[in-house]
């Protein structure tokens, strides 16, 4: 019950992007198509699980019984960037496929800030290791998800004429608020 | 005429190239954190500290740095002052570094300050890189601000905690998540048009 509810949560009620106002870059970014917005989503859900696990094993059983706490955000982003760079690697030897379809987003991804965000909110939210596994796959959903509603909007919205400065980013961002009030309607779902 | 350009290059950052509004930078603290004026200040002056010093690091250690490692190395460079500022705020702070919360760390992967690392600092001398950074990150901080401003006086009525607005008075959604995006939408907007009427 409890892994219904981080799902829950994460995916609709705290929404990373439109909630929580993580991982904007990418959202804005490459939300121009479908195809590149699934490739995306794709990539992150694979660094942000994997990276999850490794911070929180890291937080665990090296920072923690070692007392030094305060090396946490200097420790996990060199983790996440080293974690990004293996993971092309090795995708690149496995499996050529995936490696095609989410190559070019993967250096993206180090900056993308809801990855440093998860790592750190499943610690400071106290979650067992698979708590903190479900909440990063839960999360990345709710990324995925976001992440493609807009980008098909973003698709019509080519097709329309509007005011010359309101083109491009402010129109986006409109619909993003849009897309938030709708999202805001899950509120209350869960606790 | 050393002085002039040096005035430009902080004028660049402040105007021309606003991260915010020009180059649309460091969205997420952006949005995350202008739910009021104060906060949204906080944030600012947070990351144009960090701004600042990585700026100079980064300079300073420019012929000392690989290039093949250069990005880990700035990045180790940003989170150090990061982490710095992170332990001054919850010590003086405190309640700013609550409401403020994730987006302290966050800085770090903030896009504006491996940006001007990578095309400033490393390419152009201290004195130079710390005009930039001083650029971008007041350029951060009054766009910050601003949102933070239109955010609070529409939402709550207040500015700073000041009642502008009667009681009553209140769109709560402006506070909240959706108002964040519409306000910057349109306030990127007005940045677009006075932009293009001046040219």
């Amino acid at each position: 019950m409890t892994y219904i509810l981080i799902f829950i949560g994460a995916v609709f009620v705290n929404n990373i992007v439109l909630s929580q106002f993580l991982g904007i870059c990418p959202f804005l970014g490459v939300s121009k198509k479908i195809d590149t917005a699934l490739g995306m989503s794709g990539a992150v859900a694979f660094v942000m699980t994997i990276a999850t696990i490794v911070t929180f094993l890291i937080q665990v059983y090296v920072l923690e019984p070692l007392q030094i706490g305060y090396l946490q955000t200097i420790s996990f982003i060199l983790i996440i960037a080293a974690l990004v760079q293996l993971v092309e690697i090795i995708l690149k030897k496995i499996s050529p496929a995936l490696y095609q379809a989410l190559g070019v987003f993967l250096p993206l991804i180090t900056t993308n800030c809801a990855i440093l965000g998860v790592a750190i909110m499943v610690i400071q939210k106290d979650f067992t290791l698979l708590q903190s596994v479900v909440f990063a796959i839960s999360t990345a959903i709710g990324f995925g998800l976001a992440l493609i509603l807009f980008a098909g909007i973003r698709e019509q919205l080519n097709l329309v004429s509007l005011p010359r400065g309101m083109k491009g980013t402010p129109a986006a961002l409109l619909v993003a608020g849009l897309l938030a009030m709708a999202f805001m309607g899950f509120a209350g779902i869960v606790k | 005429m050393a002085a002039n350009s040096n005035l430009k290059t902080l004028l660049n950052g402040v105007i021309k190239e606003n991260p915010v509004f020009v180059l649309l930078l460091g969205m997420c603290p952006t949005l995350g954190t202008t739910s009021s004026a104060i906060n949204g200040l906080g944030m600012g002056l947070a990351t144009t500290f960090v701004l600042l010093s990585a700026n100079m690091v980064v300079s300073l250690l420019k012929n000392l740095i690989p290039d093949k490692v250069r990005i880990p190395a700035f990045i180790v460079v940003i989170a150090t002052f990061v982490t710095l500022v992170e332990m001054v705020m919850q010590a003086y702070v405190p309640a700013l570094y609550e409401s403020l919360g994730l987006f302290i760390p966050l800085i770090v992967v903030n896009c504006i300050v491996l940006g001007r690392a990578e095309a400033f600092a490393a390419k152009n001398t201290v004195f130079k890189s710390f005009f930039d950074g001083l650029g971008m990150g007041l350029g951060f901080t009054m766009a910050l601000t601003l949102l933070g401003t239109t955010r609070e006086l529409l939402g709550t009525g207040k500015v700073f905690s000041m009642t502008i607005f009667p009681e009553n008075y209140g769109m709560l959604l402006f506070v909240l998540a959706p108002g964040a995006f519409i306000a910057l939408a349109y306030l990127i907007a007005i940045f677009n048009k006075l932009k293009t009427t001046k040219n």
